[in-house]
């Protein structure tokens, strides 16, 4: 993994590094351990001081009851949006990778969600569901159904989830189809040959080949659940109402705003930290074993 | 068991090009059968479309007497050795035989009986918990053929199986495929691009070029009497010399080469025909009465023979090069003349047209 | 799929229109609503047809914004959208290709420990380390401004490794050929390695300038002007949450035109878009 031939010498590599370094230091390492250190720090009611008090912070928190339902509304949140939109982006895939005319034109159509910025996604899915005038909402109230993700919380979990979903299919549906296309067309005529039909086909042999990319696009997309729908949260429901779609990220953004508890925030900010850091080792770990067949 | 056969078999692809022409081919129960051709010829393709890979554009293929154009490859009872073996890479190589049973719902004591004979037969039994990542390139071959052995099916299909195989493996393995397949008996048709290989394994040979078959038969009569100039210059190593030639006036004899050759007795051919004449290396012998000669400027010893390679003398514009062998202990070294002779029914003919054998 | 059945390719069809209708559906209404007026949508009565008012909707939205919200041009916006992408975009191509080029083909005391501090951010995306960021830019003076806006989503991590493993595919034959011929570190770098990354390049591009071009949480807390809003931010502030106040055609209108850059990149640059997304995965 390293190089044979080099140049010499530490000052150019010195200048070529320092932008880099530079930023990463001040405006990632700094403030991250800022943010470590005030966890640890309570202050007094007119933030003049603060005192040290250890892992207060920390089990005031998890035993409070609004953080305890943010980490659940961020977990059904994860397993929905995952679930949902893996499982779309899957058959999707399945079908563009069939040899059908067109497959490059379906594909070009199912990708450039991607481009679209999580807030956006969030403004055109609640101009569709809006109570009073929404398109869908018409066609909801004439099923009977009485549409308020204002009032009701499940509807604006589902409103939320519905964007997310919407979002993520093309982003899972591109990692499919590349790992789709990996397998071998060999291995599936073998199959085909030894008797297996397309169902047993799938379920035994393109999904096991497929595990790699699967468990890869689950470690993204949870991390994408916890962290890139800030957006699409705020432009919708601004984790209303009463807090039923408020996430563990939103919940460090809307209790910073109302400003007070520095410790507290801190303390969720490192929380999360710990979680993007074991969900990224576990990745590494697990693609670092699984590489090649 | 069961025979094999094809009947107009033609394969066009939308775009509109021919890939295979009318091929019709019998093979009986239990031969061997190799297709043969440089890349491009078709014979890949063939392959595919008896195993239900590739449609049929028009024709039929039959297998042990059913017409199988329509159905699918799982229910054709065919077995395929594929050239990049194609193991399924997530399994043991005990699952990888056991899938095709498993899926047919074969019990599991006879899944496992047969999967253990196949194994020791192919003396791979101490691999079986392994995964074929962790095998050599002739191992995972030969779990290629053990899925396909476990099977017993009415025939074998392989495509190119040897052809990722270093040299002195590929000749091991030819001999150990062949054995087995004589020892299980099941009908087989190989695919190659290699002639040594189509040669020593085929009882029933066919030699493809663009897409037809320009030649069927025992390898032995299409050695001796090749059919087309295509086949003759692909069978045989070093390949044969042609020269042009034309046919005497009385139509027994030709000249070549600025000589004359008498033809065999009773043989007469159109006066006059523009011919090319085929020569084996082997065919030529050294005569110092001779009619041909050459002026030796390569050498390579072979051991048991000897393979010179040199420009024909006496022959106006381009100095026409044959290859010739000669016995491993005969002297020779660059710049020497050797002059030769070749018997008349020696001589291979060729409408210098068509390629056809006249 | 191996066996010939016409079902089957009916079926993926069927599934795949569905699928790219489901995709578009949200986008196209958005259309439509951009070009009915006001009073229309707000009575529940917009159709699932287009309108007649295009014209006169988009260029209020450009040149007038939002009456009764914002007040801000929304091409005013999307000049800082399109500012922000790329200099993010570019700064950290830049910064991430010369410091992949150090990490990689020099030999230095803490050379690893430059790498690992680098390939540990990858782990601390931008939400979680949010309100200390941001007491440091507002300490610097860098509120409202675009190097407030940029520079601290400048050093990436990923763009760093993408670089690095592009380069030890380069063959060591190269820089041992280019040292013969008398090359140094800067005239390697600028006349092999660079032309060398060339797609590489291309695709990150068009990686980073949807990332710059649709970020959130960053732009909201750093500016408060009205005139350094990026296209994304004000669209947020136009819906009011009583919404007989939101202007829907105008909002529609600025949603399509911030859509509309991000993917034509990527539907132009698709190829090398694709490469991006895939191999910075990995």
């Amino acid at each position: 993994m390293e190089k044979r031939a080099v140049f010499g010498g530490w000052v150019l590599p010195s200048v070529l590094l320092a932008p880099q370094l530079a930023v990463t230091i001040v405006f990632f390492y700094w403030p991250t351990s800022q943010a470590l250190w005030s966890s640890f720090l309570l202050e007094d009611a007119f933030g003049l001081s603060s005192r040290f008090v250890g892992l207060e912070n920390y089990r005031t928190l998890l035993t409070k009851s609004d953080y305890f339902r943010a980490a659940v509304t961020t977990a059904i949140f994860a397993s929905l949006v995952t679930t949902l939109s893996l499982s779309m982006a899957l058959l999707l895939a399945v079908q563009a990778d069939k040899s059908i005319r067109g497959a490059g034109i379906y594909k070009t159509l199912l990708i450039w969600p991607y481009a679209v910025a999580p807030a956006l996604a969030g403004v055109l899915w609640l101009f569709m569901f809006q109570p009073s005038l929404g398109v869908v909402t018409r066609g909801l109230v004439a099923l009977g159904i009485d549409w308020n993700p204002l009032l009701r919380g499940e509807h604006a979990m589902t409103l939320v989830v519905l964007a997310a979903v919407w979002k993520q299919i093309s982003y899972n549906f591109l990692f499919f189809l590349a790992g789709l296309q990996a397998i071998p067309k060999a291995v599936i005529e073998a199959a085909a040959i030894d008797g297996a039909g397309p169902t047993r086909r799938f379920w035994t042999i393109v999904l096991p080949l497929l595990s790699p990319t699967a468990f890869f696009l689950l470690v993204v997309n949870i991390v994408y659940v916890f962290f890139d729908t800030f957006g699409i949260i705020d432009a919708m429901t601004a984790g209303g109402p009463s807090k039923a779609t408020e996430t563990l990220v939103y919940k460090v953004f809307s209790d910073g705003r109302l400003g007070g508890d520095l410790g507290g925030s801190a303390a969720q900010s490192v929380i999360l930290m710990v979680i993007v850091v074991a969900l990224t080792a576990v990745q590494f770990r697990y693609i670092e074993r699984k590489v090649a067949y | 068991m069961a025979t094999l056969s094809l009947d107009g078999v033609c394969k066009t692809y939308p775009g509109g090009v021919v890939a295979v022409k009318g091929v019709s081919l019998a093979v009986p129960d239990g031969a061997f059968a190799v297709l043969v051709g440089p890349s491009g010829c078709g014979k890949s393709t063939l392959l595919r479309m008896i195993a239900g890979l590739e449609t049929v554009t028009a024709g039929t293929i039959r297998i042990a007497d059913k017409v199988v154009n329509e159905v699918e490859p799982a229910d054709r009872d065919i077995a395929m050795v594929f050239q990049n073996y194609a193991l399924y890479p997530h399994m043991s190589v005990f699952d990888n035989m056991a899938y095709g049973l498993r899926n047919r719902r074969t019990p599991v004591d006879e899944i496992r009986a047969r999967v253990g004979e196949a194994a020791r037969l192919l003396e791979i039994d101490q691999l079986l918990a392994r995964r074929p990542r962790e095998l050599s390139g002739g191992q995972r071959q030969r779990v290629a053929m053990g899925r396909a052995i476990v099977r017993k099916p009415a025939a074998f299909l392989f495509d190119e199986p040897l052809s990722n195989l270093d040299a002195k493996l590929r000749v091991q393995m030819r001999v150990e495929i062949r054995k087995l397949q004589k020892r299980l008996g099941t009908t087989s048709v190989y695919v190659t691009h290699d002639q040594v290989e189509a040669m020593t394994m085929a009882d029933v040979l066919v030699v493809m070029n663009k897409g037809g078959a320009d030649q069927i038969g025992p390898p032995r009569e299409i050695y001796q009497r090749p059919a087309t100039q295509f086949v003759a210059g692909f069978i045989g190593s070093p390949a044969m010399n042609f020269l042009p030639g034309e046919i005497g006036g009385d139509g027994r004899s030709v000249t070549v080469a600025g000589t004359r050759i008498g033809l065999p007795e009773g043989v007469r051919q159109q006066a006059g025909r523009r011919v090319t004449v085929g020569l084996r290396p082997e065919d030529l012998v050294p005569d110092a009465h001779g009619a041909l000669e050459i002026t030796i400027d390569l050498v390579e010893h072979l051991g048991t023979d000897t393979i010179v390679h040199g420009a024909l003398s006496g022959l106006a514009l381009s100095a026409k090069q044959l290859v010739v062998r000669l016995p491993g202990d005969r002297e020779v070294a660059d710049g020497f003349r050797i002059q030769f002779s070749v018997p008349g029914d020696k001589l291979h003919l060729f409408d210098a047209a068509t390629g056809a054998r006249v | 799929m191996v066996e010939r059945r016409s079902f089957s390719d009916l079926l993926a069809h069927a599934i795949l229109l569905l699928g790219v209708g489901i995709l578009a559906f949200p986008v196209y209404l958005c259309f439509v609503g951009s070009t009915h007026p006001q009073d229309v949508i707000s009575n529940g009565q917009m159709p699932l047809t287009p309108g007649p008012l295009l014209f006169d909707t988009y260029y209020r939205t450009l040149f007038v914004g939002s009456d009764r919200t914002t007040r801000d041009p929304v091409s005013g916006m999307l000049i800082n959208s399109f500012i922000m992408a790329s200099i993010i975009a570019v700064g950290k191509i830049t910064i991430s290709i010369v410091s992949a080029y150090a990490v990689v083909y020099f030999r230095f005391p803490f050379r690893m420990a430059a790498f690992w501090a680098i390939f540990m951010t990858l782990m601390l995306p931008v939400e979680v380390r949010i309100y200390p960021t941001y007491k440091i830019v507002a300490d610097l003076g860098m509120l409202d401004t675009y190097v407030g806006l940029t520079v601290p989503l400048i050093a990436s991590a990923t763009a760093t490794l993408f670089f690095r493993q592009f380069f030890m595919t380069i063959p060591d034959e190269l820089i041992e050929a280019s040292k013969l011929d008398g090359a140094g570190p800067v005239r390697f770098f600028i006349d092999t390695v660079v032309p060398l990354s060339r797609t590489n390049i291309a695709a990150l591009f068009v990686i980073l300038f949807i990332y710059g071009w649709n970020q959130y949480l960053w732009p909201l807390l750093i500016t408060t002007r009205g005139d350094m809003q990026t296209v994304v931010i004000g669209i947020k502030k136009m819906i009011v949450t009583s919404d007989a106040l939101t202007e829907w055609p105008i909002v529609m209108a600025t949603a399509m035109l911030a859509m509309l850059p991000p993917v034509a990149v990527v539907i132009l640059m698709q190829r090398w878009f694709v490469k991006g997304l895939v191999e910075t995965e990995k």
